[in-house]
């Protein structure tokens, strides 16, 4: 069986609207990839270097990061090679191959699943920079877990930025959530602390912390979060279950750093990866999986509270190369469903 | 990260081709194929980077290489030329309306920072400007995006105009006019709610504001960690509401920022204004210049060829390198160098902008700091004029009295002599391999 069929069939056993969410959050970033892609193969006829070269383009405005796609080149080239492939046409299903590759990586699937304690409480500590949506995905996320049937417990941990708390107040609302909160410029330590007690004496199943956005090379904001994640530490065991680091899907090359920063003073656990309804991109879960290994847990394909989903490998290259995978398929039989 | 690297590798692929008298093509080929690596790396968009490389090969090649650069540092000189020309001059400037109110809309994607900037340019405004502006809440959307203008307000003490979140922004801002012409406001700041640029209906909205406001700028809050995509957002902000300027945010942080120059390069616009940190008051002019350096991550080497070209007198380095080839280097000459030298700078700091320069034999032992700088300058100070020409007449007894003239010990003494005499063999070395050529090493520092 293809490779493609095979994706295909893992993709099938998904509920359709979940595919089509995906699909369409992500129509952007995958019309102007495969238009490229086909474009490319189209006009080369024989695959050289300077289908390389263009490969190669195509892939850092998607903002995979030059290391990861040096690398990715690298091995194309090799299995070019060795498969003895000079077609261009027969090169694209290499090439999605090799790209998936690098998604799913050594992960299986559990690794993208939150790490839910049942029956105790789960804490959950969000932290990213500034305006990548760390409140705006704690909203969304308290109301899915509200929704599962969980009792949430919300800790308004932004102390410093003018109106975070009212910010999270309205989602707690939203979402029928409390909030635990302190006024604002007081020490974020102390309402995660007063957030893990509250959780404990209501009996709560979810914590989720908010923090302040703090750029990665502030020291003394990186210790602060250093101390909120010992206070938590301090309080539960194991806790917290889950750090989860939000990141900007616009964000250039800087995410690396943010990821590699923020899990030296975190231990981030997995990525939060907003904003992905926008134009080309999305490459950048590529470089941060090749180069850190840091699953990502939830997009943002939208701005509905019901947008922010579970990542889904599969689910996430069908959605990014799905018109590649139907071209080649159709090539490969013509009895398929053309309308993938 | 990554570049650190890339800024050794370009180090290395200078010395590589240093001490030619001209600018081959290779050399440029070598040369540009790091560069090109480290503006993506930088995440100018790759677009961008093509074209301004193809710039640099056709400027590059053939160019008569600077007394005081090496040829590596010659193609670096066109790069920093071409960044900087890219990002143009400094525009820090804020248009003044023939009747007052000025209207300022402030847009950009969510979470790049329009409402704290808002408040930074009416801070900016008030304080260095002596105006009196008036703060506009028009982002209905994010949920408690109308109290955090307020509370920055507070902060600032400066007036808000808001009507809760359930009004029409274009309303909202018609009726801010009014205020701001009734209180006598010279300047309206909109804060409009973040969208993304694909977003036709909200983009709808922004320009429906343009419209009835007519303001006198529209500028574009971009976050500066922003990768490819910035070329397209900037691109459909200009296309649909041919914004005045640019704002850069977060610059802060350690990104090197390319944005910046994809943007500057697919629109055209100015930008003005940057966000360099969380207090109020840190929002400062833009340094297109500064920015150059920074998206190379080579500020080093960019600053070197700077102090190269305005501070070594090029006749006396000329003398200088035909005493190194004649052999003929003595204390004096040295002592010369060190002070053309030191009027380069700190000498730590020096050094610090040639990594590899410690690396070179010789270079090794001589841990330079300036402390250590002024007693080889007391030393050869101590030594009579025919020491200086003559070292190798310097005995042990002469040696104490140096020793003792200069506050130094004999030790440090016989350490100078040996470095001394090790430096010129070095140079006799150098120069001799690249007999009849010009350029190469000027300063025994280099």
């Amino acid at each position: 069986m293809s490779f493609f069929k095979k994706l295909k069939d893992k993709v099938s056993k998904q509920t359709e609207e979940v595919t089509d969410k995906f699909k369409d959050g992500l129509s952007k970033t995958r019309d102007s990839f495969t238009t490229k892609v086909n474009d490319l193969v189209a006009r080369y006829r024989q695959v050289d270097e300077e289908f390389f070269e263009e490969l190669e383009e195509i892939l850092i405005s998607a903002d995979v990061g030059v290391n990861t796609v040096m690398e990715f080149i690298e091995e194309l080239e090799m299995e070019v090679k060795r498969r003895n492939i000079k077609d261009t046409e027969e090169v694209k299903e290499v090439i999605s191959e090799k790209l998936v590759e690098i998604y799913y990586g050594d992960d299986d699937e559990s690794l993208e699943a939150l790490n839910i304690q049942e029956g105790d409480l789960t804490v959950i500590l969000v932290v990213g920079v500034n305006g990548v949506g760390k409140t705006t995905s704690i909203g969304k996320l308290a109301y899915q877990l509200q929704q599962e049937g969980k009792s949430v417990v919300m800790a308004a941990g932004d102390t410093f930025r003018a109106g975070a708390i009212d910010q999270l107040d309205i989602w707690g609302q939203r979402a029928g959530v409390n909030v635990i909160k302190h006024s604002e410029g007081a020490d974020p330590a102390a309402v995660t602390y007063d957030g893990i007690q509250a959780a404990k004496s209501r009996g709560a199943d979810v914590l989720l912390c908010d923090t302040a956005g703090r750029l990665q090379n502030k020291v003394n904001l990186m210790k602060e979060l250093s101390k909120v994640h010992k206070v938590i530490e301090r309080e539960i065991p194991d806790a917290p279950h889950e750090t989860l680091l939000v990141l900007d899907a616009t964000t250039g090359q800087n995410a690396l750093s943010q990821a590699k920063t923020f899990k030296e003073a975190t231990d981030v656990s997995g990525i939060v990866l907003t904003k992905l309804d926008g134009t080309a991109r999305g490459g950048i879960v590529l470089a941060i999986r090749n180069e850190l290994n840091i699953p990502v847990k939830y997009v943002g394909l939208g701005e509905q509270i019901t947008d922010l989903q579970p990542f889904n490998a599969h689910q996430f290259v069908y959605g990014l190369f799905g018109d590649l995978m139907t071209r080649v398929e159709n090539d490969e039989d013509d009895s398929d469903d053309k309308n993938n | 990260m990554a570049f650190e690297g890339l800024s050794e590798r370009l180090q290395e692929t200078m010395k590589k081709i240093t001490g030619k008298g001209k600018v081959s093509e290779a050399d440029v080929k070598e040369m540009t194929r790091e560069v090109r690596l480290a503006l993506l790396e930088a995440d100018v968009n790759y677009k961008v980077v093509k074209d301004l490389i193809k710039r640099i090969k056709e400027r590059a090649v053939g160019q008569e290489v600077m007394e005081s650069l090496t040829p590596g540092q010659q193609v670096i000189k066109v790069v920093r030329d071409e960044l900087t020309e890219l990002m143009g001059g400094e525009q820090s400037k804020i248009a003044v309306a023939n009747k007052p109110p000025t209207v300022i809309m402030m847009v950009g994607l969510q979470g790049a920072g329009k409402t704290t900037t808002t408040g930074k340019l009416a801070n900016h405004l008030r304080k260095n400007s002596n105006r009196n502006p008036l703060l506009v809440a028009a982002d209905v959307y994010r949920p408690a995006a109308v109290d955090q203008l307020e509370t920055l307000g507070e902060q600032l003490d400066l007036p808000v105009y808001s009507k809760g979140t359930v009004a029409n922004p274009v309303d909202i801002a018609n009726e801010a006019i009014e205020k701001a012409k009734a209180e006598h406001h010279d300047y309206v700041i909109i804060d409009t709610a973040g969208r993304l640029h694909v977003d036709e209906d909200l983009m709808d909205e922004l320009q429906q504001v343009k419209t009835n406001m007519n303001p006198d700028e529209i500028f574009l809050v971009v976050d500066s960690m922003t990768g490819q995509d910035a070329v397209n957002v900037a691109e459909s902000f200009d296309s649909q509401l041919d914004i005045s300027g640019v704002i850069l945010t977060k610059l802060d942080g350690d990104t090197r920022g390319g944005a910046a120059l994809s943007i500057r390069s697919v629109t055209g616009k100015p930008i003005k204004f940057a966000g360099m940190g969380e207090k109020l008051d840190q929002l400062e002019p833009f340094h297109p210049d500064r920015m150059a350096s920074r998206i190379l991550g080579m500020g080093d080497v960019f600053s070197l060829i700077e102090k190269a070209e305005s501070e070594v007198d090029e006749k006396k380095a000329k003398e200088m390198q035909n005493k190194m080839k004649s052999a003929s280097f003595t204390f004096e000459d040295f002592l010369e160098q060190m002070e053309q030298v030191k009027n380069m700078g700190p000498l730590d700091e020096l050094v610090n902008m040639m990594p590899g320069a410690n690396k070179m034999k010789g270079m090794k032992n001589m841990q330079v700091d300036d402390k250590q700088l002024s007693h080889i300058e007391a030393i050869i100070q101590s030594m009579t004029k025919k020491e200086r020409v003559e070292p190798s007449i310097i005995n042990a007894s002469r040696k104490k009295r140096i020793a003792q003239g200069s506050g130094t010990s004999v030790a440090q003494v016989n350490r100078l002599l040996k470095q001394f005499e090790e430096m010129k063999k070095m140079m006799k070395q150098m120069t001799s391999s690249k007999k009849g050529k010009k350029g190469g090493m000027n300063l025994p520092f280099m």
